[in-house]
């Protein structure tokens, strides 16, 4: 029961990163449009994902729930040493989460828009960016249980230069599945075309900031070069990620848009295997050498037990729903006013 | 700031938004599916639209309780690692199923939202219906997880060990039902009253009356039920509290001294240090009667506890005092309102009526603010009750008063927003919605 387990904090926490991450990068695209097109992207990544961005936000409650009730103690010492970036990303969320709907539903159109504008596009810069940051920190090494003064234990838990182009990272793979997405949400030429150079740009600076990860790590002392090239998955994981790279490029004109779409996963699926496979049952790595493990840190047998059985009980019910939602919006495109 | 005192604030005042956003959120649901059924069964456009109207409220809201309880999950980490890490894996069962329920919830409210003439119109009200179902569970699912802070089962403790654990055990905890059908029919009457008073409002100034009023009598009807309902599921509470938390019920009645026959004491200002009750109303043996159901039945009070484990009687008192008196005060306008539908009618056309409505408008989160502080503050100094203290259960972090204030001014800014788009919602009510007479069916 404890792999059930498992897999599905895996599973929510690859799917916050697919749907969730795509709906940061729609806001992360708006904040790279020129004023020229700004009305017309909004208007296309509100098609896009208005039906089923509360939705893709669940990802990240299941995943801390997962932690909280079968992981506690992983939990806790994140929520401790990482409580800053967590309450950043905490704010971003509030921010991003209630401006995206101010300003659909605001009965009145006018300057208010430019409030909730800037602060839809800002934050969806800053939440998965501290997402990054917080998931570079797990892993990075410079969790200190032992210090004993506020920074160490506080601030350099979380800020080095690992985490931060962790941090850079997310943002620009997030604003990829975006614009890949939005590529086969728009019927006008001139849009298709502009979202396939935004998919362009953020490919690219994903691989600069993918680099930035590799070089950074070096300074850092941390394995990864042996974590994704030292077995056979991260190897077999990466070469396929990036021969689907190539094919992405190749189709990006030929407008296939749902193959366009599951490269774009399989790529960032890929990514998250290899990085996480290596180190696994391991989530938390620690200063001293130590661990905090899956498998050696989950809670009571009973919990995990009930816990696996939630979720199972709970996907019978959410994912077929999940999918004739997403199936039906997909099906015929949604007018711009609802009503 | 005191890191402890931060943490606290930052929490109850995460808790006492979330709490608004997230009744409205769960209730105005099932007033949008009831006008949503009229309008499919009459075919009268008014009640389409109210429905509309209605639907925008719920996604604002709907946005803002899902926020603000992300934020949550996250705060119980981050504010309070020590209890997580043993409690999480105790109590967490009703959180994971919270999470499917709002799952389901988050989806039906995209069809519904998005799915109007675009399905069966019978599913399109049929998945207005799943919000408001799945709505409510998590509901009282989050409830019987808060129960179990009050009423801890599910677990052995010794020796400083949590051992033996069942979630199963731990969700069905004694306070789950007591406290979550309480908290059900405050949501319920809350959001009732307040959505009726804006709408008496806007019929008292004569705008869009025909609008206003279809949507006023299924608020109030929704919210005078739940009010007229509720003092039955006080007493249950009542009589819970008073067997597994005896602390708590005195500090709510500032019961200094055990006795017997115990006397109600109605306002009051509690004196906890010559533990005496100054200018309260007395009526003698009722504490006994709702405590136990007998006049001469003994109950505790604070000298049973040592000084280190009472609660602070005053804050509790008042609090308690404050939801029973806005309990009442609701009670007695339903009243009035049904009194209205069954013999009086012309009430319901009269501005007094609709101007008692509009003065309740607040009342009820008011009694559900309230009713939250009786029920956290009363446990203290306990976050799990005799088995963890809150002080012992708070972040190392130093600092939480930074935290705290960011918070402060973003939920004050978020509650700022949230009412003037509310306020614009209402004020294009005739842009929007309104009709000429001619046209309404």
């Amino acid at each position: 029961m404890l792999y059930v387990v498992i897999i599905y904090l895996w599973t929510s926490i690859l799917l916050y990163l697919l749907l969730g991450g795509a709906d940061f990068g729609a806001g992360i695209i708006e904040l790279f449009t020129s004023k020229a097109n700004k009305i017309q992207t909004r208007k296309t990544l509100y098609e896009a994902i208005g039906p089923i961005w509360e939705a893709n936000h669940m990802w990240l409650i299941i995943a801390i729930v997962i932690l909280f009730v079968g992981f506690p103690v992983i939990y806790s010492t994140m929520s401790v040493y990482l409580h800053i970036p967590l309450t950043i990303m905490l704010l971003g969320i509030i921010a991003r989460g209630t401006a995206f709907t101010f300003r659909h539903y605001d009965a009145v159109k006018d300057d208010m828009q430019d409030l909730y504008n800037p602060i839809f596009a800002y934050s969806s810069f800053v939440t998965p960016f501290f997402l990054g940051i917080i998931a570079g920190s797990a892993v990075s090494g410079h969790i200190d249980l032992k210090a004993d003064n506020f920074l160490d234990a506080y601030i350099f838990s979380w800020l080095h230069w690992f985490s931060v182009s962790v941090g850079l990272f997310t943002v620009a793979i997030c604003g990829f599945l975006a614009a890949v997405f939005l590529i086969g949400e728009t019927d006008n030429e001139h849009d298709r075309l502009r979202f396939i150079r935004k998919a362009k740009a953020f490919n690219i600076a994903a691989v600069i900031c993918g680099s930035l990860v590799f070089v950074s790590s070096l300074i850092e002392d941390i394995p990864l070069i042996d974590w994704v090239f030292g077995n056979i998955v991260g190897i077999i994981a990466i070469t396929a990620a990036t021969l689907s790279l190539a094919v992405l490029w190749y189709l990006m004109y030929k407008g296939k848009a749902n193959i366009l779409r599951i490269l774009a996963g399989f790529q960032v699926t890929m990514i998250l295997l290899t990085t996480t496979y290596r180190h696994y049952p391991n989530i938390v790595i620690l200063k001293n050498g130590g661990y905090l493990s899956l498998i050696e840190h989950s809670g009571h047998e009973k919990t995990i037990e009930a816990l696996a059985m939630a979720l199972l009980i709970g996907s019978i019910f959410i994912l077929p729903a999940l999918f004739y939602l997403i199936y039906s919006f997909q099906k015929k495109k949604v007018d711009y006013a609802t009503d | 700031m005191d890191n402890f005192l931060a943490a606290r604030s930052q929490m109850a005042l995460s808790l006492g938004f979330h709490i608004i956003f997230s009744c409205i959120g769960m209730v105005m649901p099932f007033f949008m599916a009831v006008a949503h059924y009229y309008y499919l069964k009459t075919d009268k456009i008014v009640y389409k639209n109210v429905t509309k109207a209605w639907s925008k409220g719920v996604a604002i809201f709907f946005a803002t309780g899902a926020v603000s309880g992300t934020v949550l999950s996250f705060e119980l980490g981050l504010l309070w690692p020590k209890f997580m890490e043993h409690a999480g894996p105790i109590f967490g069962m009703p959180f994971s199923l919270e999470g499917t329920a709002f799952f389901i919830e988050a989806i039906a409210l995209g069809f519904f939202l998005y799915g109007w003439d675009r399905f069966n119109k019978w599913f399109h009200w049929f998945t207005g219906v799943i919000v408001g179902v799945s709505g409510l569970a998590s509901g009282i699912l989050v409830v019987a997880a808060n129960a179990w802070m009050n009423s801890p089962a599910g677990f052995d403790f010794v020796d400083g060990q949590y051992i033996n654990v069942d979630p199963i055990k731990a969700m069905f905890n004694k306070a789950w039902f007591s406290q979550s059908l309480h908290m059900s029919l405050a949501a319920f009457a809350a959001t009732g009253f307040a959505v009726a008073g804006v709408h008496a409002l806007m019929i008292i100034r004569r705008q869009n009356v025909y609008f206003h009023t279809k949507s006023f009598t299924i608020a109030a009807v929704f919210g005078c039920v739940a009010a007229v309902l509720q003092p039955l599921s006080g007493d249950i509470s009542a009589k819970d509290v008073a067997k597994r938390q005896p602390a708590k019920l005195a500090a709510m009645e500032a019961h200094f001294f055990t006795e017997k026959s115990a006397g109600l004491v109605i306002g009051g200002i509690p004196d906890p240090k010559n533990k005496k009750v100054d200018y309260g109303i007395k009526i003698p043996g009722l504490l006994s009667f709702m405590a136990h159901g007998d006049f001469s039945s003994e109950v505790t009070g604070l000298d049973k506890f040592p000084e280190k484990n009472q609660p602070p009687v005053p804050v509790t008192h008042y609090a308690f005092q404050i939801m029973v008196g806005l309990g009442m005060a609701m009670m007695a306008v339903s009243f009035l309102y049904f009194f209205a539908l069954w013999k009086k009618k012309t009430w319901l056309q009269s501005d007094w009526l609709l101007k008692l409505f509009v003065a309740a408008t607040p009342l009820g989160f008011l009694a559900v603010e309230a009713g939250w502080t009786v029920t956290e503050v009363g446990r203290q100094p306990w976050i799990i009750y005799n088995v963890m203290r809150t002080a012992d259960a708070v972040t190392p972090m130093p600092g939480i008063g930074y935290s705290f204030y960011m918070f402060t001014l973003m939920y004050f800014s978020l509650a700022a927003i949230v009412i003037f788009m509310l306020y614009r919602q209402i004020k294009m009510v005739p842009k929007l919605y309104d009709l000429p007479e001619g046209a309404q069916k």
